[in-house]
């Protein structure tokens, strides 16, 4: 089977590209997945999703939190254009937890759009690090 | 010791402290550049995908109706973004651009375009302010070592003043260009309204008739002002990788000029002593033959 071409880029760096067999995201209709020979589409990713690419042949799967950005499809290949954008293995899970709790008391101290910003942002983090979040 | 070899080895010593910390600027500008080459390097994929993306849904949608691709007939207004560096010490990089920009601005107004500055790099809000110029924006602090932020931060400024109607028609950037090491170049730039930079090699196929997630009016509400974030940041790269290679380039020649001058000098000093000895000599051989004759007539 076809394996789709997939690069996970960001303004500052590549982040990570390679081979996959699906790629799942979150866009602000709702969750898409891609698998090989997919139409071509341009989508807004929601802020605080997060990324699935399913890797196939026994490796294990990528997940990353993706904040913003792209996703671009055409011709088996597969950008991701995020405005920030962290591996769930390089998430540091406390400092995510820790930001998370102070993201949360902020918002419900006032609904502030920049904490409610924040929070999400988290959430994303900690669930690509395979965190359960509430 | 005579005044005038007192006053040389006074003057070697000041230019060869000079010497070395030019010598210190040049290196330390020399490792940086490679550092900015490389964030250069590591933006390129984002920008070559944004600008794909970008060119993607204008082939796709017949007629791009969209505030930041339409020209306004009658353009009053222009914001002029102008990257300059924070530090001196770069010979003529910041004198290139500011005259470049003064240029552009003499252009703008005689097609009847008020410019308004936006400028980057103390350099700029230096030369700016000084001259008593009211600026639209300034920014400063990070002309080395640009983030995505700053960028950011610039192009949020740029599109809300765009956006509004009493705001600017056109934006214009004049920043440096890294060509090579060697080569950096002034270059001035239309980034708004947007003309779609088409790629100068053709695709071998058309691009893909694109499907878009919600749809291609939000699809592009989105991704232009992302477009434009882009597109400042690499300029912003470009410019501090340029600010490197200038500033090594400058260090470089006051480093050369400082060792000519040590030579210079040294050799002047080296002629003042052997003078100071010869007169010396002759001074004791005047005075013994004056002795010798003194005694010579007594007898």
């Amino acid at each position: 089977m076809a394996k789709l071409r997939v690069g996970v880029v960001s303004p500052e760096r590549e982040i990570w590209s390679g081979e996959a067999d699906m790629v799942i995201a979150k866009t602000v209709d709702g969750e898409i997945g891609i698998m090989p020979r997919h139409t071509p589409v341009l989508g807004v990713l929601v802020e605080g999703g997060v990324l699935t690419v399913k890797r196939g042949g026994g490796e294990p799967d990528l997940v990353a939190a993706v904040h913003g950005g792209f996703l671009s499809v055409a011709d088996n290949e597969v950008s991701i254009l995020a405005e920030v954008a962290e591996l769930g293995s390089e998430v540091d899970v406390a400092r995510a937890k820790n930001a998370l709790d102070r993201a949360q008391a902020s918002v419900e101290a006032e609904m502030a759009e920049s904490d409610a910003a924040a929070l999400k942002r988290a959430r994303a983090r900690l669930r690509a690090a395979g965190e359960e979040v509430g | 010791m005579g005044a005038q070899l007192r006053l040389l080895r006074r003057r070697i010593k000041s230019v060869k402290s000079t010497a070395k910390i030019t010598r210190a600027q040049e290196l330390i500008a020399s490792s940086r550049i490679v550092k900015a080459q490389q964030r250069m390097q590591a933006a390129e994929p984002y920008e070559r995908e944004i600008t794909r993306a970008v060119s993607g849904v204008v082939s796709n949608t017949a007629s791009v109706d969209h505030p930041l691709t339409t020209a306004k007939e009658q353009p009053r207004r222009a914001a002029v973004l102008i990257v300059t560096s924070d530090r001196g010490f770069a010979g003529g990089f910041n004198a290139n651009i500011l005259r470049e920009a003064e240029a552009l601005g003499g252009l703008l107004r005689g097609k009847g375009i008020e410019p308004v500055p936006y400028v980057v790099g103390r350099k700029g809000i230096a030369w700016h302010s000084f001259r008593g110029r009211e600026m639209g924006g300034q920014w400063g602090g990070f002309s080395d070592n640009p983030s995505y932020g700053n960028a950011k931060e610039i192009a949020g400024a740029l599109i809300a003043a765009f956006s509004d109607e009493d705001g600017i028609d056109e934006i214009h950037v004049v920043s440096t260009e890294f060509i090579s090491m060697l080569t950096q170049e002034v270059a001035v730039k239309r980034i708004l309204p947007l003309e779609v930079v088409e790629t100068t090699e053709k695709p071998e196929t058309p691009l893909p008739y694109f499907e878009f997630e919600p749809t291609a009016a939000d699809v592009l509400d989105s991704l232009l002002p992302r477009y434009v974030e882009s597109r400042i940041f690499a300029t912003l790269l470009q410019s501090a990788a340029s600010e490197h290679a200038a500033r090594r380039r400058a260090m470089k020649s006051a480093t050369d000029n400082a060792n000519e001058l040590i030579r210079v000098f040294t050799m002047q000093m080296n002629q003042a002593r052997q003078a100071e000895i010869t007169q010396e000599i002759s001074e004791i051989v005047g005075g013994a033959n004056a002795l010798a004759d003194a005694a010579a007539g007594k007898e």
